[in-house]
C-alpha cells in the first residue's frame, strides 16, 4: 500500500459496508431542521490508475422518518414519486484528493427523474484493515442543493405568507467501503 | 379500454358540476369510458371507530369505484371558499390507510362551476392540495366555470369554450393514463 498516491484509494473495486453507511438530508421546516434518511442504500467505489468513480444509489421507499403517513406522503408524486422513480442515483467519474484526506467530488445527482450536476465535498479516511481482513475506507460526503431544481416543489405557506420548507436540501453520506485484502483475493 | 370515474362535490340533482361531469362523459374519445359516481350522499360521516373491516358498504364501494377506474376526474363547488364537507368527508374516508390508499398514484383532474364570478377556484386549489397530500397524482390544471347558471341549458353544456377547455382536460388525463401504463410496462 501506497501512501502517496493521488488517488483517494487503493486501486481497485471497493464496495459499500451498507450497515455502517448512512445517506441522510436535512432541511429546515417551520423553526427547526428536519432531518431523515434513507435505508436502502448502495454504491461501488472503483479505482484504477489516477482514475476514481463512484456510483450510488438510494431507495425511495426505503426513506426513513418517524411518521408512517409522512413516510407515505414523501413517496407520493408530492415528493419523490417513488412509483415512477423508485431511486435517487449518484454518479461521479472526478474525484479529486486536494490533499489532508479532503475530497472534492464533480458529479451528477438524479432525483425525481431529473440529473443535475452537483459538486459534493468531504473527507476520506486512510486506508486501514478491518478485523475480518479486509481493507476499508470512510468517504464522507456532503453537498447542498435547491430541491426544486429536480421538481421536488411541495410547500405549506406560513401565516406570514413565507414558505414553511426551505428549498435547500443538505444531503450527507457517510460511506464505508471495503475490499477484501490481499490473502483473501 | 381507459376508464374514468367522474365524482361531483355536489349533491344536488341539477347540480352544475355533475352536468360539468355528464358533458365531460359525452366528450370523451371512443377508447374511453367516463362513469358517474352517485353514492356520495350515502357516506356516513368518519369515524375511527367505524373504519374497521368490513367497511360501510357505500365506502367499499367508492373505494372499488376508485380502485378499478385508472383515473378519477373531480368537479367540485365551492362552498365558504372551501371544498364541500361531504366530499372532504368521502376523500378522508378514502385515504385511509395512507400508505396504500386507492387514490395513492391515480391520475386526477380537478374542475369546478360556481355561480359567481371565480369558477370554484379556490375550492379547486383546495381540493388539489387534499388529493396531493393522500398521495394522488394530481395534474397541474385548472378549469373555473363562471356563471355557470348561463352555461347549461336543460343540463347540458352549451358554452363551447367551455367544452373545448373540458374535452382538453380529459384528454390530459388520458395522456397521463397513457404514460402511466408505459412507465408500468418498463418497470
Amino acid at each position: 500500500m501506497n501512501s502517496t498516491i493521488l488517488t483517494i484509494a487503493p486501486a481497485g473495486t471497493w464496495s459499500l459496508d451498507p450497515v455502517h453507511s448512512s445517506v441522510d438530508f436535512e432541511v429546515s421546516y417551520l423553526a427547526g431542521t428536519f432531518k431523515g434518511g434513507f435505508d436502502e442504500i448502495g454504491a461501488e467505489l472503483t479505482v484504477d490508475g489516477e482514475r476514481a468513480t463512484l456510483e450510488g444509489s438510494a431507495k425511495v421507499a426505503s426513506v426513513d422518518v418517524k411518521d408512517e403517513n409522512f413516510s407515505a406522503h414523501l413517496q407520493s408524486p408530492d415528493f419523490f414519486d417513488a412509483e415512477r422513480h423508485p431511486e435517487l442515483r449518484f454518479t461521479a467519474e472526478d474525484i479529486r484528493l486536494d490533499g489532508d484526506g479532503q475530497v472534492s467530488v464533480a458529479g451528477e445527482l438524479t432525483i425525481k427523474g431529473v440529473t443535475q450536476p452537483v459538486t459534493v465535498t468531504g473527507t476520506v479516511t486512510t486506508p486501514m484493515v478491518d478485523p475480518y481482513g479486509n481493507e476499508r475506507i470512510g468517504l464522507n460526503l456532503t453537498t447542498k442543493i435547491d430541491r426544486t431544481d429536480f421538481g421536488v416543489n411541495w410547500n405549506n405557506p406560513l401565516p406570514s405568507g413565507e414558505p414553511s420548507l426551505a428549498n435547500d436540501v443538505t444531503i450527507l453520506a457517510e460511506l464505508q467501503f471495503v475490499k477484501p485484502g490481499e490473502e483473501t483475493s | 379500454m381507459t376508464r374514468i370515474l367522474g365524482i361531483s362535490g355536489s349533491l344536488r340533482r341539477d347540480s352544475h358540476n355533475t352536468n360539468l361531469l355528464r358533458a365531460a362523459a359525452e366528450a370523451v374519445g371512443p377508447d374511453v369510458e367516463l362513469e358517474l359516481y352517485d353514492g356520495l350522499k350515502e357516506i356516513p360521516p368518519y369515524d375511527e371507530d367505524d373504519d374497521v373491516d368490513p367497511r360501510p358498504v357505500s365506502v367499499a364501494r367508492l373505494a372499488s369505484a376508485i380502485a378499478e377506474a385508472d383515473a378519477v376526474l373531480f368537479a367540485t363547488p365551492e362552498y365558504n371558499s372551501s371544498i364541500p364537507g361531504q366530499l372532504k368527508n368521502a376523500i378522508d374516508w378514502i385515504s385511509r390507510p395512507v400508505a396504500t390508499n386507492v387514490l395513492r398514484n391515480k391520475p386526477v383532474v380537478v374542475v369546478g362551476a360556481s355561480t359567481g364570478a371565480f369558477g370554484a377556484v379556490w375550492a379547486q386549489a383546495e381540493l388539489r392540495k387534499v388529493l396531493a397530500a393522500v398521495g394522488a397524482r394530481v395534474l397541474d390544471l385548472e378549469l373555473p366555470v363562471t356563471h355557470a347558471h348561463t352555461r347549461f341549458e336543460d343540463g347540458a353544456l352549451t358554452d363551447e369554450e367551455v367544452g373545448a377547455r373540458l374535452a382538453d382536460a380529459v384528454e390530459k388525463l388520458a395522456d397521463e393514463i397513457r404514460r402511466n401504463e408505459r412507465e408500468k410496462a418498463v418497470a
